[in-house]
């Protein structure tokens, strides 16, 4: 009894896992034919653009800036070590554009966006106004989901693009205060190296972080538990797996687009 | 005519509807009383679609409201949740609004606007309070701004849950009084859910006591005091001391 018992708990975990997995899935398919069918609610999407983008804009554009400028000068003292100053501007971009843009962006979006929407979610739950919702003919999935979905999937590219060009103009003013470099060669070092495809992945990465992290937001607050306890999981649970579904995809898709 | 027979429902291992059969007349009031987890509110949520059965039937106008098309059939329906569930992110007249604004039954704004501020009024609330936002008002408040959604579009069937809950027992009195005066000029067909004998006496033409269940007793609420049934009677009496079982 006491030997199979680690067993026992690894068998009770895998198969809670591949449940929630096959719950998650199951969201998903739900989530994208609602997308596709009507009634849309035009309303509800604009206000979740606003919700969702502009009001994110501020946190993703500090994050940015500060790890542009944090890059910057890593990448100054790393290149230092041979000789390898002349790269920060290049490497600056392309790091923000390709990988810390789309990444950051998304984490700061999760944990802003997905727990907001797992709480209310999981609030109007709690409260019955989900009920409430169905009672008066207007389908929760519809009314509430694809509104979230379709703004975080629209509008976090937008903020990676953002989020980019405030992370290169922060290397850009550590490079050219703290470390020397002339703001002429400076930006031209940066157009020149920098690629269209470096830009695009990321904002084809953006896209995606934007939809798991509604998906999540979503997911964990149409299905959260009662009373208060419920909705603090809810948003703990939205959070922590939009971050690392995020880290995932971004793998997945580096893979995919830098690899292949 | 709302028809329920043979209703079963479970969940997991725990049996709340073990087999409910009632009749409920249209026009008329029904009130279902019963202790807390007895399945009151899991009859209403079956009767709407929002929780399936494990078995029996229900028919609202002979039609099996499992089969029917969900945007009329829920059209035909007007709710008052026990805590309101009104939205909070909106304001108190597109709450009111609501089903007048999207769906089936839409109109333009200004019109659903001017319903709202109709059925405000007729619950007792000026149009001041039509740009609110739910959180700025009472409870007592809220509760009449959720009778007043659950009778915008005109239902022919209005659920009560628990409608007094959590409001003094003046207000109670007057939201009894607004729910029976509603439901006798609209001639809609009422099932309210309630422990508050006095809601009881105030809106109800006929009675159900939902025990284990099952309905253990049915009938007009005229013949409810003069019933022998023992467990009614404690249920009226509030009485620790009977056939249902209570924790000390």
């Amino acid at each position: 009894m006491i030997l199979t018992a680690p067993l026992a708990a690894i068998g009770r975990s895998t198969l809670g896992l591949l449940a929630a997995i096959g719950r998650v899935a199951l969201f998903f398919f739900q989530a994208v034919s609602h997308i596709l069918r009507p009634p849309w609610y035009p309303r509800e999407f604009a206000v979740q653009l606003i919700q969702i983008g502009w009001l994110s804009l501020p946190v993703v554009g500090l994050t940015a800036l500060f790890t542009g400028g944090a890059l910057a000068l890593q990448i100054y003292a790393g290149g230092s070590r041979f000789n390898a100053e002349a790269v920060v501007p290049s490497i600056v971009a392309i790091g923000m554009a390709r990988e810390l843009g789309p990444v950051l962006g998304g984490l700061m979006v999760a944990g802003r966006v997905a727990s907001a929407i797992a709480a209310e979610i999981a609030t109007m739950k709690v409260t019955e106004q989900i009920d409430a919702l169905v009672t008066l003919s207007t389908n929760p999935m519809k009314y509430l989901t694809v509104p979230r979905l379709l703004a975080a999937t629209l509008t976090l590219p937008v903020l990676v693009a953002a989020g980019d060009s405030i992370g290169i103009f922060g290397g850009f003013l550590v490079g050219t205060t703290r470390l020397g470099f002339n703001e002429v060669g400076y930006i031209t070092n940066t157009v020149d190296f920098l690629e269209f495809w470096d830009v695009a992945s990321g904002l084809v990465k953006g896209a995606v972080f934007g939809f798991i992290v509604a998906l999540m937001g979503c997911f964990h607050g149409m299905s959260s538990g009662r009373g208060a306890r419920g909705v603090g999981k809810a948003t703990t649970n939205a959070v922590v797996s939009a971050s690392i579904l995020i880290l995932a995809a971004n793998y997945l898709l580096t893979e995919l687009f830098f690899t292949a | 005519m709302i028809d329920i027979t043979g209703l079963h429902k479970s969940f997991g291992s725990n049996a709340v509807l073990r087999g409910v059969d009632l009749n409920v007349e249209t026009g008329t009031s029904t009130v279902i009383i019963g202790g807390s987890g007895t399945g009151k509110s899991v009859l209403l949520k079956c009767i709407l679609g929002l929780v399936s059965p494990d078995q029996g039937q229900i028919l609202l106008d002979a039609e099996d409201v499992t089969r029917a098309e969900r945007d009329p059939f829920l059209a035909k329906f007007g709710m008052l949740f026990q805590g309101g569930a009104l939205f909070d992110s909106m304001p108190v007249w597109q709450n009111v609004a609501f089903r007048l604004l999207r769906g089936s039954l839409r109109k333009p704004v200004e019109e659903a606007r001017e319903i709202a501020v109709a059925k405000l009024a007729r619950v007792g609330l000026g149009p001041e309070v039509a740009g609110k936002f739910p959180a700025e008002l009472s409870g007592g408040m809220q509760k009449r701004v959720s009778l007043a959604r659950a009778i915008a579009a005109d239902p022919q069937v209005i659920f009560f849950d628990e409608p007094t809950t959590g409001l003094d027992p003046i207000m109670a009195g007057v939201i009894n009084d607004l729910i029976r005066e509603i439901v006798v000029e609209m001639g809609a067909t009422a099932m309210t859910i309630t422990h508050d004998m006095s809601s009881v006496r105030a809106i109800a033409d006929r009675v159900a006591m939902l025990h284990r269940g099952k309905i253990r007793w049915e009938g007009p609420v005229a013949e409810m005091d003069a019933a022998d049934d023992p467990y009614l009677r404690q249920f009226i009496t509030g009485a620790a001391e009977g056939p249902i079982e209570t924790l000390r």
